[in-house]
């Protein structure tokens, strides 16, 4: 049981991870990115192909992954983020698509829908973190969360949050103020990518294995759906919503109800989710975080 | 290689599979243009259409083949696309409603929500098997100079044909119609005018989701149906009103043909293997995002500060 939940809390930092970057698209940006997906799988086989193929340490690929998955925010950030918000979903969305399908087909690279296997353990200074001895691991998968919010949070009070937060309340505001939008949109997409990278990194090595099969578009709902659950724009909320939605994941196993309840329980629990949240409390559990008067962003005005 | 019958061929395929993606495109284009907003839910209420066309005809068709078939045939269509807009009117009332005058972000995410919600009951009550309509009538080849045209390609094309001009009409000639047009152009005033516009936005909703009940059972008849199978078709439809500009009804059914050739020559004649087939529609949609946003036949729209 201990070792079930101890499974779960490195879920959740890893899901945290990843919850952190998209909460910087679209709870600073409001920019709805669908693709956490795709950068947490480009993440992954950076550090899967990296050490396998050529027996690069797994702390070397950290940084290769995030700059990898950077690139690649940078090469979808570029031509979609001049567009408007609900073509953006539908690109971005496509985007991952796209990364599971070339994963899927290059063989040589890839090796394909096996997957890669026999990823090496990490190793820092001569002791093993092995992902089956639980602790040492969790430890590691925070200490990562940790500094990314740490990282994120003094990002989002500096010149470039209060940038993105401008660009989210009105963008044709803020560029009159001289705010460069496009280059703030693609700077905080980015940033959101190389998390996802590093959270890919770690789901490597944990599960010392990668296949394209794990990395589906449900998974970017799961992102989604923690920022919202915890609320938009506030990066303790989304840890908090990180923990909501894996041990809502992980009921039926928790409960050991996996014979009565159904495998699509969850994902219709997180539909629900998404729909319940819009309407009653489009802020999340937490709300926003603000240091300035209230703005009625998420208010529903009643109708004339 | 590359003979005219050859080309004829691939011509013909292409068609019939823009034309089902021109069907579901429509009601995303409908949609857009009076809400400003992605239906999200949309692929995955023609896969409930689809089903729902289904099991009506498995009920309802009896043994024997004949023209009692045919009828079974149509009555399953008909079903399927009741229930359909049914499904579309309360989800745009449960879900879409309350948040039309919130923030864009908050109906997408309702969408997104909704269209999860869809897809996994699905596989729960029907499981995550993929089925495939018994062909009701025969569907040998009719060979015509080298290209071989099958019966239920000559069937989509027909029944494709019938709900564009059907839709076309009612929406340019019918009060209804102008009435959708108007509420299009500019929600106030039309509401000043006298129009009810959650009606008309409610009537948009069951138009736009028949059609997709209508693509869902014809992708039924030619290829599978299964619960997850409204996400991918639904995204291509999508990017196919992209192309053609959103909001604009013959736009989306040029976008779905031009979608469907692409799709077909891509594979047949630019050598793009079959696995990455599905790409072919995101690469012109950033492509066209970027060359010419409003689309092939949209207006370009002012930003008004």
């Amino acid at each position: 049981m201990l070792n079930f939940l101890l499974l779960i809390f490195i879920y959740t930092g890893i899901y945290a991870l990843m919850a952190i970057g998209q909460n910087l698209i679209t709870g600073y940006v409001g920019l709805l990115s669908l693709t956490q997906a795709g950068f947490f799988a480009i993440g992954s086989y950076v550090t899967a192909i990296l050490t396998t193929k050529l027996g690069v340490n797994f702390w070397v690929t950290i940084p290769a992954a995030a700059l990898f998955s950077a690139l690649f925010g940078l090469l979808i950030g570029l031509p979609t983020l001049r567009l408007k918000g609900d073509y953006l979903a539908i690109a971005t969305l496509g985007f991952g698509e796209i990364v599971r399908n070339i994963l899927n087909n290059w063989d040589k690279l890839t090796n394909g829908p096996m997957g890669i296997q026999k990823i090496p353990m990490v190793t820092i200074f001569g002791y093993t973190i092995s992902p089956y001895k639980k602790w040492g691991f969790l430890i590691m998968v925070w200490l990562f969360v940790l500094f990314a919010y740490f990282l994120f949070q003094r990002l989002a009070k500096s010149r470039l949050g209060r940038a993105l937060e401008a660009i989210r309340e009105d963008e044709i505001a803020a560029s009159s103020m001289g705010i460069n939008t496009t280059t703030y949109k693609v700077w905080a997409f980015i940033l959101g990518a190389s998390v996802a990278g590093i959270a890919g990194s770690l789901q490597a090595v944990f599960v010392l294995s990668v296949a394209p099969g794990v990395f589906t578009f449900m998974v970017s709902i799961m992102v989604l759906c923690t920022v919202v659950l915890g609320g938009m724009g506030n990066f303790r909320a989304v840890i908090l919503g990180a923990f909501l939605i894996q041990f809502i994941s992980y009921f039926p196993q928790l409960t050991g109800l996996t014979d009565i309840i159904p495998p699509q329980f969850r994902q219709v629990l997180f539909g629900l989710i998404l729909v319940v949240m819009m309407i009653w409390r489009p802020q999340g559990i937490l709300g926003r975080e603000r240091r300035s008067a209230p703005t009625p962003l998420f208010k529903i005005k009643r109708g004339q | 290689m590359g003979s005219i019958a050859e080309l004829f061929q691939h011509l013909m395929n292409g068609l019939t599979l823009g034309g089902i993606y021109a069907l579901i495109a429509l009601g995303y284009t409908m949609v857009y243009g009076i809400l400003k907003f992605i239906n999200f839910a949309h692929g995955d209420i023609l896969m409930v259409g689809s089903y729902i066309g289904l099991f009506t005809f498995n009920l309802i068709r009896g043994e024997s083949l004949g023209v009692w078939t045919f009828i079974a045939f149509f009555i399953a269509m008909l079903a399927g696309m009741l229930f359909s807009a049914a499904l579309g009117m309360v989800i745009e009332r449960v879900a879409y409603k309350p948040l039309r005058r919130a923030t864009r972000l908050a109906p997408l995410l309702s969408a997104i929500g909704v269209s999860f919600i869809l897809s996994n009951m699905a596989a729960w009550l029907w499981g995550t098997r993929s089925r495939k309509l018994d062909y009701p009538f025969r569907n040998t080849p009719i060979n015509i100079k080298g290209v071989a045209i099958t019966p239920h390609q000559i069937f989509i094309l027909v029944i494709v044909i019938i709900m564009m001009v059907a839709l076309k009409l009612f929406v340019d000639r019918s009060r209804v119609g102008k009435a959708m047009r108007a509420t299009s152009l500019d929600q106030d005033t039309a509401k000043l005018m006298g129009i009810k516009v959650d009606r008309i936005i409610a009537v948009t909703f069951a138009i736009g989701s028949a059609l997709a009940a209508t693509a869902g059972f014809l992708i039924a008849l030619e290829i599978k149906v299964y619960p997850s199978m409204g996400t991918m078709t639904g995204l291509k439809a999508f990017v196919a009103a992209v192309v053609g500009g959103i909001g604009n009804i013959s736009g989306a059914m040029l976008g779905g043909i031009l979608l469907g050739l692409l799709e077909t020559f891509g594979v047949a004649l630019l050598g793009i293997p079959y696995g990455l087939r599905d790409t072919i529609a995101f690469v012109a949609l950033i492509l066209i995002l970027l060359i010419k946003p409003e689309g092939l036949l949209g207006k370009a729209e002012k930003e008004k500060v």
